[in-house]
């Protein structure tokens, strides 16, 4: 058990830190000059004061250092929580945007997939004995799942937002309102919360509601769900087993959804102008913001880490088959 | 009479049609009989097997009714059929080592599926735990997963939970077909073991091997293309079987009756017919070396000897003229192949055993 764990945690951290490498290194490599792109906005006429400043925030950044003393400075802050200071939104640190904009992420994506998740395996359930269902809902859901996520977002937004107004087109809140423990305040984030969360949900639920059904069907046809029908067990105890084996794929999947639940869905947060995670990452790209990209793959990674480990302990908890593995490994 | 089984008829609904499975077949199971029901693949035995228990959605019920203790057995009904399945009849299914939830321990399955039937495992707890013993698994085997055990204690756990509410029937589908000759001895013994501790008042072993019903079976019943073909004692079976198609299935066997250092042993050639729009008259015509004009007409399934039954107009005529003995003689040297097998000639099974000792 605890030679298994160890193990486990091990890989963990070795793929944490091959991923923390691989997410300084990228932006390194990348074409272009963050600096000299920022040094360009102040619009200086004359070369000497702009090489002047050049040299300033080269060597305030840090980027004058040898790639190696980079890399390892970078560790060091990391270890220190410090992510280092935006260039785009200079000089805000990187850890204080990240922590305004997660809570609109995790706000919007968490419930989205979690609800998807419950909804989409207890529907696909359903469908899987119930014909009326699977005509109706399915189709439904293929349709959802088929369509590109972006162009269903615009239509979401263009329609019920932009034509019908049941929705606000844009945004987390109403502008101009201040922030705090209002009704007014919250109610506006809600009312901005819902259509972005409502085109998740659908194209996520359709996901799950597909996958669940066919599992559920195939674990109807195995040889122990006949066994016990042949022993006259009723049809509850049967579904039951099946739904409860089925499950266990759809487990694996949903680790993998809320890994990257953290760093925000891109396009969602981009049609929707959501000051989330993701559209911090656009931000930050087309701004060629070093500090502010890393630190958000940063918490990437940790959630994606965070949330396999997580999923590991489950399943060993729901599939006694990982328990015998572990057996093994420890023996 | 334990079960009784009345022109029954089950097909399979197939996009081409409806293939006839099991095509008409009477018989009857005496209490305390095991009957062993073999013949090749696809000829219907499973088909039959399952039926009396559990009609899946592809299976229909054509025709034909079903007996067991002097009461109709609803097997087209399946909700009513509930009440009966463990408790009246039960079934060691084809698959059995993956009869059992892979997530479940066995005895959380033996609770859940009591439960649901409206009983607890408590009750039978004790009982279970003897059974368990008796057929040689571990006291823990309660608290193991299936997948914590081999493929046959498996399959052994798989018989003690169908069992445990001491049915009537037992159907036991293929038990000793995936496993090693040492453990089918074994698993045969736990059968008539089984049927002597009264756990199981009579049973229907359907395999394709004779030779383990030579060792449990008090009957034997074979079967060619959803048809009955014979049934007689398990002894007049192996050594005087009347029927050619049995006569043909003993002689491709090495384990019994056959003495192959002076032949080569043969197959029977030829295919079975189509199920989906079988040719009238007798089904084994086709390969069958003693075919004749009669043969285009379908053979009733008639008691020849007391206590056996054959559908073959050639067997009929034979015992009737009383020519039995000169048929066989007469026959057995043109056709060579099938025609060899006659019961008189070769050994006896106990003679073979005999011959394996020198």
């Amino acid at each position: 058990m605890t030679r298994y764990f160890a193990r486990k945690l091990g890989l963990y951290v070795l793929a944490f830190w091959a991923g923390v490498t691989i997410d300084w290194a990228i932006p390194r490599l990348m074409p272009g000059n963050p600096i000299a792109a920022y040094v360009d906005r102040f619009a200086l006429n004359s070369q000497g004061p702009w090489t002047a400043l050049y040299k300033l925030f080269d060597k305030a950044f840090g980027y004058n250092l040898p790639l190696w003393d980079q890399y390892w400075h970078y560790w060091d802050n990391l270890f220190h929580g410090n992510l280092g200071i935006s260039l785009y939104a200079f000089p805000e640190k990187v850890t204080t945007m990240i922590a305004q904009a997660a809570p609109y992420t995790l706000a919007l994506l968490v419930p989205a997939i979690l609800l998807s998740y419950v909804l989409g395996n207890r529907i696909g359930a359903m469908a899987a004995r119930r014909k009326v269902l699977d005509n109706t809902v399915l189709p439904l859901g293929y349709l959802f799942q088929a369509m590109p996520y972006a162009w269903l977002a615009l239509a979401a937004a263009f329609y019920l937002a932009a034509v019908e107004h049941w929705f606000p087109v844009e945004g987390g809140y109403a502008a101009g309102l201040a922030s705090g423990f209002t009704w007014a305040y919250i109610s506006s984030l809600l009312y901005h919360w819902f259509l972005p969360f409502l085109t998740v949900f659908l194209v996520s639920f359709g996901g799950w509601s597909i996958g669940m059904r066919n599992l559920v069907i195939y674990e109807l046809e195995t040889d122990y769900a006949r066994y016990l029908r042949a022993l006259g067990a009723r049809g509850r105890l049967v579904r039951r087993y099946a739904y409860r084996n089925a499950v266990l794929p759809q487990l694996s999947g949903l680790a993998l959804q809320l890994g990257t639940v953290i760093g925000g869905n891109i396009v969602t947060e981009v049609v929707f102008n959501y000051p989330g995670l993701g559209h911090l990452i656009y931000t930050a790209a087309t701004d060629q913001d070093y500090a502010l990209l890393q630190g958000i793959f940063i918490f990437i990674i940790v959630g994606v880490l965070v949330a396999n480990f997580v999923i590991d302990i489950v399943y060993i908890w729901v599939d006694p088959r990982t328990r015998l593995s572990m057996q093994g490994a420890a023996a | 009479m334990s079960l009784s089984v009345e022109n029954l008829r089950i097909a399979y609904r197939t996009l081409r049609g409806d293939v006839q499975a099991v095509d008409g077949v009477t018989f009857a199971v005496a209490d305390r009989e095991i009957m062993g029901l073999a013949g090749e693949s696809g000829c219907g035995k499973s088909t039959l097997g399952n039926s009396l228990i559990f009609i899946e959605g592809r299976m229909k019920h054509v025709g034909g009714t079903v007996e067991l203790d002097g009461k109709a057995l609803p097997i087209s009904d399946d909700r009513a059929m509930n009440h009966h399945r463990m408790r009246d009849v039960s079934i060691i299914p084809q698959y059995a080592m993956s009869a059992l939830n892979p997530t479940k321990k066995v005895g959380t399955l033996a609770h859940d599926l009591l439960k649901s039937r409206g009983m607890k495992l408590a009750k039978v707890l004790p009982e279970f735990r003897r059974r368990v013993a008796l057929v040689g698994l571990p006291e823990n085997v309660l608290e193991m997963y299936p997948f914590e055990l081999s493929g046959g204690m498996r399959q052994r756990a798989t018989m003690v939970i169908s069992t445990l509410l001491n049915p009537s029937l037992l159907i036991a589908d293929e038990v000793t077909s995936a496993l090693d000759v040492s453990n089918q001895r074994a698993v045969g013994e736990l059968l008539t073991e089984f049927r002597d501790l009264g756990y199981v008042k009579s049973m229907i072993v359907i395999t394709h091997d004779l030779s383990i019903l030579a060792q449990i079976a008090d009957t034997i019943m074979v079967m060619y293309a959803g048809k009955l073909t014979e049934k007689a004692s398990a002894s007049t079976m192996i050594d005087k079987p009347l029927h050619p198609y049995t006569q043909a299935l003993l002689s491709s066997l090495p384990e019994v009756g056959v003495r192959y250092e002076d032949r080569e042993l043969t197959g029977i050639p030829g295919r079975p017919p189509s199920l989906l729009s079988p040719p009238p008259g007798c089904r084994f015509r086709e390969r069958c070396p003693f075919a004749y004009d009669k043969c285009v007409e379908d053979p009733p399934f008639m008691e020849l000897l007391p206590g056996h039954q054959v559908a073959c107009w050639k067997a009929a005529d034979d015992v009737a003229g009383g020519a039995g003995r000169e048929h066989n003689e007469a026959s057995a040297t043109p056709s060579g192949g099938a025609g060899d097998a006659s019961p008189e000639r070769g050994p006896s099974l106990g003679a073979r055993a005999g011959k394996g000792a020198e």
